[in-house]
């Protein structure tokens, strides 16, 4: 895993630490207080559903531009030019599913989690079973790729090579999200997610502008620029760089895409932010913030990839060569344009990405093995919401131990395409069982769980056997060959198959459920019934003193 | 007005089940005729320009990399439109939502929940 140092770290690594400490101090103090306000469950796990829908939807893509997004898309672009894009436009369209297809609806019927949804109208311990199970798969794969992130990120900011260094790192890191989580819970997630997309977007677009400027605005020479630097020339403003070499590769690229699209609206940790909020109009209304503001910065990176092919000294071939490898663009563009200073700040600005996205994702899978698990499948239903809590505490801590461990063994992946592989898993498992859930009468238990275990297990098994992780030089075991599927990414033969799965599920079962689904259908399209806002952070008497619906 | 007299209004039998009574009753069926007459065709609008887009990339590079202005090519247009009509596809549903849907949700909640609005 130890990777020969290139050239040295850039920058100065005392200044990178000491903004990045500043940033976790002022983020502790708000954990903190808002720990004081966090009483119920419903405080622990979705923030007492006060936060309004532009805060939830600056939250949402705080938790949406992951590491991989910052560092990732912007270093594919640089190196690969043009395949790099594909990445952003997959995760900015994937909302419109989201917008139009599950954020209203989910909210509306569920609690805490994506089980909630999932089980309205099923029975409920196997199918809460099943979300639990793929909820901990899709978050485990992503907090892998954050923390692979971390480890590259220190590599080249604080000249940390050796593999206990970064070890290290990736424990510190782990450690503070635990922190994060148990503290301050969702409503100091959230905080934290909010400030640290303020900051990521600031920085990405000072960095845009800073680019364009240095181009007089014009788009065309900076292409140009980056054209001439790259070793591949032209190639770099093309498709085709990094996917178009076979046919193989070429469907590949297809199979991406359709994991991009169809996998965000299946990620637990984006379905639960939508209960943060009071009612379905503000969930609407967070998931439209988040598409522009999400959009906004794919624009950025878009400049940014090239901007750092165009202008970093040595061009892509110097990014490739260094520690991080490409994951490096972005932090090098910022040392060429602005200096220690501004190196500094945006290496801040990364770490602090990883800390949030990874203390989102714990405590999706805390809340997921809590509630969903511990208290239903368990315990039948019958525990007290403070003994829940306390539960999801203790997942959190043993989340968080896995994470670090895992994070050390994924050191040195590439952080873009393990994040397509939770993309993937997230499209084949989750995805088809919440659409049919939401839009299928018929839908059943049956249906659920063939639909949700087909596409988790199909998918998992399909990346086993992939190339990238036997077979060729550039796989996680290079050495050892049983890459039986020539795919890389599986959402391709796994997406169609669990829609496949669940239909049949659904159709040789006879299980059905029809009051259960009237009611489903009901509260989900007018919101009867939906859960209220915590009385005590209520935003006025009269709507939190409703009467729960019949 | 409860939920148990709701359907009343509405002309049919109220049945054991007022989830049930609410989901025949013909506004709440209008409801799901606006909802899915807007997202379905609108998902299938988006997703199939999206995977013509994708397949072009994959299939067609070298009429993506045409250019058409300096280094700007087919390819980068392209790309940048997806992003236009992502734009333009939620200002729409946000718009067609707050007309079409969240008045008679609203109504048909405050009913359901007996509020007597």
């Amino acid at each position: 895993m130890t990777r020969q140092l290139a050239q040295g770290a850039v920058g100065e690594p005392l200044l990178n630490v000491g903004i990045f400490g500043f940033f976790v101090l002022v983020t502790l103090v708000i954990v903190v207080r808002a720990s004081r306000r966090t009483r119920t469950a419903a405080d622990y796990y979705a923030a007492g559903r006060s936060f309004t829908g532009p805060q939830n939807g600056v939250a949402i893509s705080g938790d949406y531009l992951s590491a991989a997004s910052f560092l990732g898309i912007a270093g594919a672009i640089a190196v690969y030019g043009y395949d790099g894009f594909l990445y952003s436009i997959g995760f900015l369209v994937a909302w419109l599913v989201a917008l139009l297809l599950v954020a209203e609806l989910l909210r509306n019927t569920g609690k805490f989690t994506m089980g909630d949804v999932l089980s309205f109208r099923m029975r409920q311990r196997p199918v809460r079973a099943a979300a639990a199970v793929s909820t901990l798969a899709v978050s485990l794969f992503y907090l892998l790729a954050q923390m692979a992130g971390a480890g590259g990120l220190v590599a080249l900011l604080l000249d940390v090579t050796g593999t206990v260094g970064q070890a290290l790192v990736v424990a510190v890191v782990g450690v503070l999200m635990i922190v994060y989580v148990l503290v301050g819970g969702m409503r100091g997630t959230t905080w934290v997610q909010i400030i640290k997309a303020t900051l990521l977007i600031a920085g990405a677009g000072l960095m845009t502008v800073w680019v364009l400027g240095s181009y007089g605005l014009d788009l065309s020479a900076l292409l140009g620029d980056a054209a001439a630097q790259s070793p591949r020339g032209q190639a770099v403003l093309e498709p085709g760089l990094q996917y178009g070499t076979s046919l193989t590769s070429k469907i590949d690229f297809v199979s991406l895409g359709l994991a991009l699209v169809l996998g965000t609206a299946g990620l637990p940790h984006i379905l639960m932010r939508f209960y943060t909020v009071p009612s379905a109009a503000e969930a609407r209304r967070s998931v439209v913030w988040a598409i522009w503001l999400i959009g906004l910065f794919y624009l950025f990176s878009l400049v940014i990839g090239y901007g750092a092919a165009a202008l970093v000294d040595g061009g892509p071939a110097r990014i490739s060569s260094m520690p991080g490898q490409e994951n490096s663009a972005a932090p090098l563009l910022a040392y060429q344009l602005g200096g220690e200073l501004l190196l500094g700040f945006i290496a801040a600005v990364a770490f602090a990405t990883i800390l949030a996205v990874v203390a989102g994702l714990t405590i999706t899978a805390s809340a997921s093995f809590a509630h969903d698990v511990y208290a239903n499948v368990i315990k039948h239903g019958e525990l007290d919401p403070d003994g829940e809590v306390r539960v999801a505490r203790i997942t959190a801590c043993v989340i968080g131990a896995l994470a670090i461990a895992g994070g050390i063994v994924a050191l040195g992946q590439n952080i873009a395409f393990l994040v397509a592989l939770a993309f993937a898993i997230a499209a084949s498992a989750n995805l088809p069982a919440i659409l049919y859930s939401l839009f299928w009468r018929r839908f059943n238990t049956s249906g659920v769980l063939w639909s949700m275990y087909g596409g988790l297990v199909t998918c998992v098994t399909l990346i086993v056997f992939s190339p990238a992780v036997s077979g060729t030089p550039k796989s996680m075991f290079p050495d050892a060959d049983f890459a039986l599927f020539p795919l890389r990414n599986p959402g391709l033969v796994s997406v169609p198959l669990a829609f496949l799965l669940g239909y049949l599920g659904t159709v040789l079962s006879k299980q059905t459920d029809e009051a259960k689904y009237a009611e489903m259908e009901v509260r989900a399209l007018t919101g009867a019934g939906a859960e209220q806002p915590t009385p005590h952070r209520g935003p006025g008497g009269a709507e939190v003193d409703h009467a729960p619906a019949p | 007005m409860s939920a148990t007299e709701r359907a009343d209004g509405a002309g049919i039998p109220p049945s054991a089940n007022p989830w049930v009574d609410a989901q025949r009753n013909p506004e709440f069926a209008e409801l799901r005729r606006r909802l899915r007459g807007f997202v379905l065709p609108m998902t299938a609008l988006f997703l199939s320009w999206y995977f013509l887009y994708v397949l072009l990339a994959a299939f067609a590079p070298e009429f993506m990399s045409i250019r058409l202005v300096g280094h700007i090519n087919v390819g980068l247009v392209f790309g940048l439109l997806q992003f236009v009509t992502t734009f333009v596809i939620t200002l729409c549903y946000v718009r067609y939502a707050n007309r079409r849907l969240d008045p008679l949700s609203s109504r048909l909640r405050a009913r359901l929940e007996g509020d007597p609005r």
